[in-house]
């Protein structure tokens, strides 16, 4: 087939891939976007395919059967997780202006611009070969079909580089690849033009793949091919036609690197988060991109049949079945297709790739470098201009260093291999990337540790044994280890072996990864700045995702900012994007911004769109003055979940007291009542007190005065009763006040030291009258040293009194048989005087003999009633107890009561 | 013949008084000091009219009204309660026991004497 139809071809397609991208660049501007629609979204997402599968699946297949599916059952299985991390990584980027996964790597662990430039570096190393292999599928390709009708295998090209297809095709790439990403320099502003051409590339090698198996499988089922093959008893085809599932753990690593290959690749990253104009179209990706996997597959097995049954020397590689067979059925158009398909595969892939790596590169590896210098001498005014050159200049050295790649190693292996070590390569970013959406824990220093640690060991059991291979390095040394240790052999490593090298490197890389990751983050907490991201990231699906509480504090210029801006995006759409915000926050102009935590979050995350999170971080810190914000403040502003619980648990709190203050009050209300009723019983109990006499002295009073006739006997025994009663009516009026007093604590208390026997003395002297009267019998029984008490003298009287006329009541009187007699004793009782009072009256039932100290609960035994008020004892009992002492009522021992009261000794100070 | 008149209460002094009052108005007149010892002599012999008062040491005013309303063979007594206890519940429930009149403490002497008397002419 000659070279310039071939060509022609090829740049035929390119241009309309060209056309489709302007095409829908153009819609977009008109407002028409033929991006924004989920199956364009989900096509875009098989930019995952690439010419290794295109060309590899059936190579990997005629190789080990079913082994080659693992590739696309991890994506498919991961795919129903895309509802949490894929939505989580979604949102997070759209909040933060996420541009790459360098980007979102280095925004989550606090910004850090050396964990970006670090994930750069691992991925540009990662893909490179992936690259390689890209360009060597196309250069492949090309020389094969140059060669039609006959189907002969390239020789190791040996030619001088610009003689060379594939130095050719990264060149032409390249050109491509820049005329198509580097228009903008906002990255944010998705390249909706780019994805549409990726959709439509999909579309291509999904066709050109699915033609080629209709027209193959049907040749294979065609006459007696396949019995032939069968008859032939081939070996080689064993695998396919009584297929195995290969060993458990490659079965599994494949599919696990699979599945995070197919969100950590930056091209995958790109499309997948970035390109994501609405997280709604994941749902429709999240069935459609597995079966467009399964679509593309479908024929991988049948292909690898006829491929060995058509070339049954062995001299074909199987990678290349797919194209020579065609050829050698004579089918010209069938192996244009597939070629086209090919490059259409190749093609996608290196653009995405490209210009994901060229953005990382030019914002996380060269501008931070380029600020550190600018820190001294200022930095150009037309900041943008450089960002796209260094872009540019990105990309160009991308794909020589993939045509690099593959004139050093790409010709000691097979395409399926090279895409599994740049898979490993990339799977190092998963512990930081889920467990940076899942886990608050991790730090600047945990991620970067555990990325080198995996990086490193990457190197060591995938990469060196690779270069050992092309003859770099000493193949005994894979054997045999560095320097002869054994242990410590790269593909081998501590001695582990039987695994497949891909299992064994992804194993030992991820080991050392994971736990360098944990081990170093579990070394200090997390910082104000990992912390505010780690909630950002980690709660992402909560609260809506966007909303974010900046977490900043410092002065700030809006001028300052705007001016920042204007050097990296123009005046012009800085002026736009600072007037859309002034907008949202009801500002009429973007300079009248108050210059707050809000507006300098926005101008880091304008900046973000532009040169990524880290570097905008910095640039924004250069010209607004920031205040340390403490750990502590941190997790109070931040920790919402905290906070939450927090509240709720005050809430919580709070309802119990409010509950106990509840308890509490019924409690006191039913004190009060209680209260409350004991009050109106006392009222009611004095007001019936009052009424009696008052009813004598009126019914008296009357008598007298409507009778003035009366004798004076009679006269002088009413006027008697009357001064009685009246007297009786004071000291009930002065023993209510006194008692509410002393209750109150309103009385006064003039305590002294008072000696007890002259109390006594002094109680019976004021009593002596009614004794006498009564006829009753006194004794005292004292001792003859003074008993001191601290006390106050007239009330400790007040009481004594009491207690005399108490007995004096209900002592036995006017019978001259049995004559009152009341005792009066003093004693010391262990640290207590006590003085009891006896009688030899009719005694208080066992059952009343509390209740005589209750106010107006007299002895239902009667007496003499005018002589008590019903409040004496009860008044007894509050001063004594007030004097720290206590009162009680008894059975005298023989007949009679005894009221006693106990009050501490006063030590007399030592003289 | 001369209408008699029991006196149940336990002040002393207002027993005097009444005593007093009632035998000025020509009235005999005997006196008990508490519920029991009153309705003893009450069943004993029957008098015109009681002047009860209700806070009493053994058996109170109310106890010694309802056994008098509950005896059909004192029907013809009448009682006048009399009593510190202001509350119109209690004297409610003095009515209602079957008291034919009631009257607080203090009293006027002349109300009283005028309406025992009232109490005493309804039968004659």
């Amino acid at each position: 087939m000659s070279g310039p139809l071939i060509i022609v071809l090829s740049f035929a397609y390119l241009g309309l891939l060209f056309a489709v991208a302007w095409w829908a660049d153009r819609r977009a501007d008109q407002g028409r976007s033929v991006v924004a629609h989920p199956t364009v979204y989900a096509l875009s997402l098989a930019v995952y395919c690439t010419a290794w599968t295109f060309y590899g699946s059936v190579g990997r297949a005629a190789e080990s059967g079913l082994g080659f599916l693992t590739i696309y059952l991890g994506p498919t299985l991961i795919a129903l997780l895309w509802g949490s991390l894929a939505l989580k990584m979604v949102r997070v980027a759209k909040a933060e202006r996420i541009i790459s996964i360098a980007d979102f790597i280095a925004s989550r662990y606090g910004k850090s611009q050396l964990l970006g430039g670090l994930v750069t570096i691992v991925a540009v190393i990662g893909v490179i070969p992936y690259i390689a292999l890209q360009l060597k599928a196309v250069s492949w390709s090309f020389t094969i079909l140059l060669d039609y009708p006959v189907v002969r295998m390239p020789s190791a090209a040996d030619v001088p580089p610009w003689a060379d297809t594939a130095f050719i095709v990264a060149l032409l790439l390249a050109a491509f690849t820049i005329l198509f990403g580097t228009r903008h320099l906002d990255a944010s502003q998705r390249y909706e033009g780019l994805v549409a051409a990726i959709a439509f590339e999909s579309i291509v090698k999904l066709t050109a793949f699915l033609v080629a198996g209709v027209v193959l499988t049907l040749w294979l089922l065609g006459p007696a091919h396949f019995e032939l093959a069968i008859a032939a008893d081939d070996p080689r085809l064993q695998p396919l036609l009584q297929p195995r599932v290969p060993p458990f753990q490659d079965w599994f690593a494949t599919s696990l690197l699979a599945a995070l290959a197919v969100m950590l690749l930056p091209r995958q990253f790109q499309v997948t988060v970035v390109e994501n104009s609405d997280e709604r179209h994941l749902r429709r990706a999240l069935w459609l991109f597995p079966l467009y996997l399964l679509l593309i597959n479908l024929f991988v097995v049948p292909i690898a049949i006829a491929g060995l049954v058509a070339f049954p020397n062995g001299d074909v590689d199987a990678d290349t079945f797919i194209l020579t067979l065609p050829i050698l059925l004579q089918l010209p158009w069938l192996a244009l297709l597939v070629f086209i398909g090919g490059l259409s595969a190749a093609t996608g892939m290196v653009i995405v790739e490209t210009i994901a790596l060229s953005t990382m590169v030019s914002n996380d590896l060269v501008l931070p470098l380029l600020l550190r210098r600018w820190r001294r001498r200022s930095p150009p005014a037309d900041l943008g201009r450089w960002l796209l050159a260094i872009r540019r200049g990105a990309i160009l050295i991308i794909l020589l260093l993939g045509y690099g790649y593959y004139r050093l190693a790409g010709e000691a292996y097979e395409l399926v291999s090279i895409g599994l070590v740049s898979f490993v390569a990339v799977a190092q970013f998963a512990p930081m990337v889920i467990g940076g959406l899942y886990w608050r824990g991790g730090t600047r220093e945990g991620a970067l540790a555990g990325l080198t640690a995996g990086f490193l060991v990457w190197m060591y059991t995938l990469l060196l044994p690779y270069f050992a291979m092309s003859g770099w390095l000493p193949p005994a040394f894979m054997e045999a280890g560095p320097g002869g240790v054994q242990l410590l052999a790269p593909l081998a490593l501590f001695g582990f072996e039987g695994w497949n090298q891909v299992t064994h490197g992804l194993f030992w890389s991820l080991a050392a990864n994971i736990g360098s990751f944990l081990l170093i983050s579990s070394l200090r907490e997390p910082n104000a700045v990992e912390a505010a991201q780690a909630r950002i990231f980690v709660d992402a699906t909560r609260h809506g995702g966007a909303g974010k509480a900046p977490l900043w504090r410092g002065s700030a210029e809006i001028a300052e900012l705007m001016s920042l801006a204007e050097r990296f995006l123009g005046p012009e759409r800085t002026a736009a994007a600072f007037a859309d915000y002034a907008r949202r926050r009801g500002v009429a102009r973007a300079q009248l911004l108050p210059p707050d935590a809000a507006t300098v979050y926005f101008a880091e995350t304008l900046l973000s769109g532009a040169i990524g999170g880290a570097s905008a971080r910095v640039m924004v810190a250069s010209v607004t003055e920031e205040e340390i914000i403490g750990m502590d403040e941190v997790l109070n502003i931040l920790d919402e979940a905290n906070e939450i619980r927090a509240y709720s648990h005050e809430l919580e709190r709070k309802s119990q007291a409010l509950e106990a203050a509840t308890a509490e009050l019924r409690a006191a209300n039913l004190q009060l009542q209680e209260l409350d009723r004991l009050k109106d019983d006392f009222m009611s109990s004095v007001t019936h007190e009052l009424r009696t006499p008052l009813a004598s002295i009126r019914a008296f009073s009357e008598i007298l005065h409507d009778d003035p006739d009366l004798a004076v006997e009679q006269r002088q025994r009413f006027i008697a009763i009357l001064v009685s009663e009246t007297e009786r009516l004071s000291r009930l009026v002065n023993q209510v006040l006194d008692l509410a007093k002393i209750e109150s604590g309103h009385a006064d208390w003039r305590n002294e030291v008072v000696i007890l026997q002259e109390t006594i003395a002094q109680a019976l002297s004021t009593t002596e009258q009614l004794l006498r009267e009564r006829g009753i019998v006194v004794t005292l029984e004292q001792p003859a040293t003074p008993a001191a008490v601290w006390a106050d003298r007239d009330r400790l009287i007040q009481v004594l009194v009491n207690l005399l006329a108490n007995a004096a009541k209900f002592a036995p009187a006017g019978d001259p048989e049995v004559p009152g007699q009341v005792r009066v004793s003093l004693a010391a009782a262990g640290a207590d005087w006590r003085v009891c009072v006896t009688d030899n009256g009719p005694g208080i039932p066992e059952h009343e003999r509390e209740l005589v100290f209750e106010k107006f609960r007299q002895s239902a035994s009667g007496g003499n009633k005018p002589l008590g008020t019903g409040l004496g004892l009860p008044i007894s009992r509050q001063i004594i107890e007030h004097l720290g002492g206590r009162v009680w009522a008894e059975a005298a021992p023989e007949k009679g009561a005894r009221l006693c009261f106990d009050l501490p000794a006063h030590a007399p100070p030592p003289a | 013949m001369n209408k008699r008149i029991l006196i149940i209460d336990d002040e002393p002094n207002i027993v005097i008084s009444l005593q007093f009052l009632m035998e000025r108005a020509g009235y005999l007149v005997e006196v008990a000091s508490d519920g029991e010892a009153g309705l003893d002599l009450v069943r004993a012999q029957p008098p015109d009219l009681i002047v009860l008062d209700v806070m009493m040491p053994k058996l109170d005013g109310f106890g010694v009204l309802e056994a008098i309303r509950a005896d059909s063979a004192l029907a013809g007594v009448r009682v006048l309660m009399l009593t510190a206890k202001g509350r119109e519940a209690e004297q409610r429930k003095g009515l209602e026991l079957g008291a034919d009149a009631y009257m607080p403490k203090p009293f006027s002497t002349r109300d009283l004497v005028a309406r025992v008397k009232a109490l005493l002419d309804e039968d004659t």
